[in-house]
């Protein structure tokens, strides 16, 4: 029944090999982008199919095995698919996204010299992520998990004649490297604990969630696992420690900003908890520590969007602080309303980050705010389309945005995990987030035209293959929402009950579940609706009603404003921190090292048989009678060593 | 009583006498004649111990002795002779071209 899930990943694959090797023959751009588009479709058509099959379904845990990798003892790893409610939900976010996006880019990067090459990589990209996403083992998810960041780092080199593409393409990939070890880690660890401990060993998902119980309930071989893991998802998913190369990585071009940074690379932290969430349930100081993390990177990323004048920088800080929102609701064992935020932040933000590369493309390049304005009458597809994703990310009650924010809000206060302050600081987030959005969308489309000539000269709407995916993400934005309207608003939660089956033995094992009276549940939801407006009213005073106000602010607090402009400085600490003696330590290893002692030891080779062979030549002194005496001293010395025996 | 041992002494007398001109005379053919004193002095050994033991096998061995003088002195003359054409001299002195 469930035998073509194979095809999934395969399509998108196959497209890669088509376009990467014969893109440069076919010189045809329609003919590229249509292979690349239709091979991430159908994917799409698949797992639409084997998402309603599941709906109906009344088991829930599907695995197909294609082949076998290792098989070694009772270590069984294979080449095997997991279809379940959460890897199902992610399918479909990541093929409907991808294909939304794959039809963006055969628009938007028309003209691109390498333009078979970026859908060559973005099919990879699908690929890998699909691997990642579906995968029923430990590695099967590791080999999609490096693939995603290796393809991050092709794409965000993409322009790669440009120093600082190449940077930034370099630091993701490096920083993402970190996390990657500490994935690593988590998952020899867990396989060795349970294997040489308890005699399980296996590495597949459906048997860890079986096993899993027997590490035994917050013991510490647990907490470190599962910190190892999310040290890994932090790398991934750019939280606090390991968020630096995501705003960076804006030097890529901007459907694979929306793609990969926004709605399915970045997002593959949250899934990885949420395939693991056995494990991390039994490990209330780990889920502790990630609810801190997440809530802090919230705040701490949206403080440095409110600052930004690049567009796209804004979203990246935007993301990150979104990352953080989801990783607060794993960590107070919110664990159905991280995945709900995943799904419809990935529909807004992707329309916000297409948006503004509708903007970006339309005014030939210009990416600084300070030269946009009032661009609503010239674009006014992308003007509402763009509206509409910035109110689904304020949380304003009816768009999509608003019921996962609010979840996550809810149960960061009234959890057995949860805390007060953690939803004190989300709130605080909210409100940031509001703020600067609306910033973004005043600066942009409303208020005085302050365009450059250069800009002005182009000015077009986008044409309709880039306005189509903004329209279906709008509408997304707008109703995709519904699935998960909580219980006291009089919704039914379908999302919730869906994904029971994942994420329901450990709540129930566990005891998570938000608990409080339904007066402060409808309390908390006014203030943080209340907190959205506030945000809105002051973006809207500050940017268009007096827009001399931003001017004297910074003014009067100078310094704080350098400390967030320049990002609170994070760069230039892990410069100075890591990357500087590691650059030491490099060059010492090679002017000290290996110049002196590994040259030395092979050019001092042969400097000593050259000495050698300097001492020698003076045995041949041409003078015959010499060698005579020699052969007979010789004779003489082997008779005398016979006969002296 | 003339014994092995008065044979084998003699020998001994020649070999000697004929590794000392090697190693101290100058003229190429000299050498070549104390070359061949040596190999003399060798098949007198042998013969000498053939008689001795009552065996043969000494006494065939001088065959392939001399025979194989007669041929090493007809190439070491050859090689004198092409020497002698550049050098004008078989002094082993001047064959000293491959020195360091």
């Amino acid at each position: 029944m469930y035998d073509k899930l194979w095809l999934i990943p395969f399509f998108p694959l196959l497209g890669s090999v088509i376009n990467g090797l014969l893109g440069k023959k076919i010189k045809n751009e329609k003919v590229i982008g249509a292979i690349g588009t239709l091979a991430i479709a159908s994917s799409f058509v698949v797992s639409c199919v084997y998402f309603f099959q599941l709906l109906g379904d009344s088991e829930k845990v599907h695995e197909q095995v294609i082949a076998s990798w290792i098989s070694v003892g009772s270590l069984q790893v294979d080449w095997g698919f997991l279809l379940d409610p959460l890897s199902a939900l992610m399918i479909m976010v990541v093929t409907g996204v991808g294909s939304l996006i794959h039809l963006y880019s055969a628009g938007y990067m028309h003209g691109e010299e390498g333009f078979y090459r970026y859908f060559s990589y973005l099919n990879l990209f699908c690929f890998s992520m699909l691997m990642l996403v579906l995968g029923n083992n430990a590695l099967v998810m590791f080999i999609g998990w490096e693939g995603v960041g290796l393809c991050s780092y092709l794409l965000i080199g993409y322009y790669f004649h440009k120093q600082s593409a190449g940077d930034a393409a370099k630091k993701a990939f490096v920083v993402n490297r970190v996390g990657d070890f500490g994935f690593l880690l988590g998952l020899l660890t867990l396989y060795w604990t349970l294997g040489s401990e308890h005699g399980v060993w296996t590495l597949n998902f459906v048997e860890i969630a079986k096993h899993g119980h027997l590490l035994g309930a917050g013991s510490l071989v647990v907490t470190i696992i599962t910190l190892c893991f999310f040290l890994g998802a932090t790398g991934k998913s750019a939280q606090i420690p390991l968020y630096t190369w995501l705003p960076d990585a804006m030097e890529g071009p901007t459907p694979v900003s929306a793609l990969i940074h926004a709605a399915t690379m970045v997002t593959a932290g949250v899934y990885m908890i949420g395939r693991m969430n056995g494990l991390f349930a039994m490990a209330p100081d780990t889920m502790m520590t990630i609810a801190i993390v997440g809530a802090a990177t919230a705040i701490f990323a949206a403080s440095i969007g409110l600052a930004q004048n690049d567009i796209k920088r804004v979203l990246a800080y935007s993301t990150v602080s979104q990352l953080g929102y989801m990783f607060l609701a794993m960590g107070v064992g919110a664990f159905t309303a991280g995945i709900f935020h995943l799904m419809t932040h990935a529909f807004f933000k992707a329309c916000l980050f297409l948006g503004s590369g509708s903007v970006i493309h339309a005014l030939s390049g210009e990416q600084d705010m300070r030269y946009m304005g009032g661009l609503r009458k010239h674009m006014p597809y992308t003007h509402i389309t763009f509206l509409i994703a910035t109110i689904a990310i304020a949380g304003i009650p009816g768009l999509a945005g608003f019921f996962s924010k609010d979840e996550i809000l809810w149960w960061a206060y009234a959890s057995t995990r949860g805390h007060w302050l953690l939803w004190l600081v989300a709130a605080g987030a909210a409100g940031m987030t509001a703020f600067y959005m609306f910033r973004l969308v005043f600066m942009t489309f409303y208020g005085k035209e302050r365009l450059t000539h250069h800009a002005k000269h182009h000015l077009h709407e986008s044409p309709f293959v880039i306005t189509l995916p903004l329209m279906v993400l709008a509408v997304l934005s707008l109703f995709g929402g519904y699935v998960g309207v909580p219980a006291i608003l009089g919704g039914a939660n379908h999302i919730h009950h869906f994904l029971e089956p994942v994420f329901g033995h450990s709540t129930e094992t566990f005891g998570i579940s938000a608990h409080g009276s339904h007066a402060a549940e409808y309390g908390l939801m006014g203030v943080s609706i209340g907190i959205a407006v506030v945000g809105i009213a002051l973006a809207y005073l500050m940017y268009l009603k007096r827009p001399e106000l931003p001017g004297r602010f910074v003014a009067s607090f100078q310094g704080l404003h350098r400390a967030v402009f320049n990002k609170w400085y994070v760069d230039e600490i892990y410069d100075a921190l890591f990357i500087n003696p590691t650059k030491r330590l490099g060059t010492f290893l090679w002017k000290g090292f290996d110049v002196v002692v590994v040259d030395g030891i092979v050019n001092g080779t042969g400097k000593i048989v050259v000495a050698c062979s300097k001492a020698l030549r003076f045995t041949q002194t041409g003078y015959v009678h010499n060698y005579a005496m020699s052969m007979a001293v010789g004779a003489i010395v082997i008779v005398a060593v016979y006969v002296f025996r | 009583m003339i014994t092995v041992h008065h044979y084998l002494i003699l020998s001994a007398i020649i070999f000697s006498i004929g590794t000392f001109g090697v190693l101290t005379r100058k003229n190429a053919i000299v050498i070549f004649m104390c070359i061949e004193l040596m190999l003399n002095a060798v098949n007198l050994t042998f013969i000498a111990l053939s008689h001795h033991l009552g065996n043969l096998d000494g006494q065939v061995f001088v065959f392939f002795v001399m025979t194989v003088a007669a041929a090493e002195a007809a190439v070491g003359l050859a090689l004198m002779i092409t020497f002698f054409r550049n050098r004008e001299s078989i002094e082993v002195d001047d064959i000293n071209l491959m020195k360091w």
